[in-house]
């Protein structure tokens, strides 16, 4: 990614004049996303955010994914927190992860108490036997389409394969494995030498 | 007893582990809420975290169901806060001070440097997660299954698990 402050003026900037957003607003549109963004919040957050009520552009939408995929954090409050901040400060960001959490939330509660009573029926135990399998499919896929994403060089499987072997095998704590593997990592892509005086690309 | 200050530090620890995604906690998520405080076996954490994944919003909600059960509504709210409290300050920190960090010539090496590691930890959290869930040829199958039909089809993964429990109520019943 080299989208570092060019200084080029962006192409014909169409998008209409910013009207402030309310609190409110902002809130309830976050409310709706958390109430109905199944199977992943990013696309529900793009259609939202973007298309349906164009507070932010496409190209702030992936700079923010970046930097919410690059933080620890859950990706959907990650965004909530700084599309909040860039609408509408430190009240826009309390609005905007309280909306996203909500609904899952209360339903996750419910969902708890529920399974507490009744976990072990025989259709419920049957039915879970089939969800923990299908998910332990999903977040394989996950993997999957990420390493098609992100992992660049024959190193970047070396790095991720000490990673799983560290936490896995040889029962590593997680911090531990990050920050281990993690600077090891960071170090190899660290920054092109650039010598002092000439100018960087 | 009084779990809300154990849930409190649990979770809030946990929060900073997300590198990447709530799967990379697993393993930690596991090691705290089952073996070291027993809040819930670990079939139980499974299924949670498997109902979770059909749930709206953000996909970790399934925390507030372990809070629920340590220390009843008030433990649910404060695992929340816990849990989301840490890295949402931290996001808002950061988008305070993008505009600078944009020019630190680290930035994309700490992107790219991170990037096979919180992918690593996501891996080993589905391995650690798999040992529970996987426990037969039947629920082998059916794993196999979601990871091919997501990876050829373009179709909502909470639909896809949810495929899972009729799947798992036809084939697992009949004992």
């Amino acid at each position: 990614m080299n989208d570092t402050a060019s200084p080029l003026p962006q192409v014909a900037d169409t998008t209409p004049p910013r009207i402030a957003v309310s609190i409110r607003d902002l809130f309830l549109e976050f409310l709706i996303i958390g109430a109905t963004s199944f199977g992943g919040v990013v696309p529900y957050l793009r259609a939202a955010l973007v298309g349906k009520r164009h507070w932010i552009d496409d190209k702030e939408f992936v700079e923010m994914l970046s930097i919410s995929q690059s933080l620890p954090g859950l990706n959907a409050t990650n965004m909530a927190i700084l599309v909040g901040e860039k609408l509408r400060g430190v009240k826009g960001s309390i609005a905007a992860i309280l909306g996203i959490c909500l609904p899952g939330g209360v339903i996750m509660y419910l969902v708890g108490m529920f399974y507490r009573q009744h976990g072990d029926h025989a259709w419920t135990t049957a039915a879970l036997k089939g969800v923990a399998a299908a998910a332990v499919g999903l977040i394989l896929s996950t993997v999957v389409q990420l390493s098609k994403k992100s992992l660049a060089g024959r190193l970047d499987f070396i790095f991720m394969g000490l990673t799983v072997l560290a936490v896995n095998r040889l029962h590593q704590s997680v911090p531990r494995t990050l920050i281990a593997v993690g600077i090891v990592s960071i170090l190899f892509h660290r920054p092109a030498r650039v010598e002092k005086g000439s100018v960087a690309q | 007893m009084n779990q809300t200050p154990a849930l409190a530090r649990v979770f809030a620890y946990l929060s900073l582990l997300t590198v990447g995604g709530g799967m990379a906690a697993f393993p930690e998520l596991k090691i705290l809420t089952v073996e070291v405080h027993k809040w819930l076996t670990f079939p139980q954490l499974i299924h949670l975290y498997s109902v979770g994944q059909m749930a709206p919003g953000p996909n970790m909600m399934m925390i507030v169901s372990i809070g629920e059960w340590a220390g009843g509504f008030l433990g649910a709210l404060v695992t929340v806060i816990a849990f989301f409290g840490p890295t949402a300050l931290l996001a808002f920190v950061v988008a305070r001070i993008w505009k600078r960090l944009e020019k630190w010539q680290w930035r994309t090496s700490v992107q790219q440097g991170l990037a096979p590691v919180s992918i690593g930890l996501l891996l080993a959290g589905c391995f650690t997660m798999a040992k529970g869930a996987v426990t037969g040829l039947e629920t082998a199958a059916i794993a196999v299954s979601a990871l091919l039909i997501l990876l050829q089809y373009k179709i909502n993964p909470a639909l896809l698990v949810l495929g899972g429990a009729i799947v798992g109520i036809l084939s697992f019943t009949s004992k």
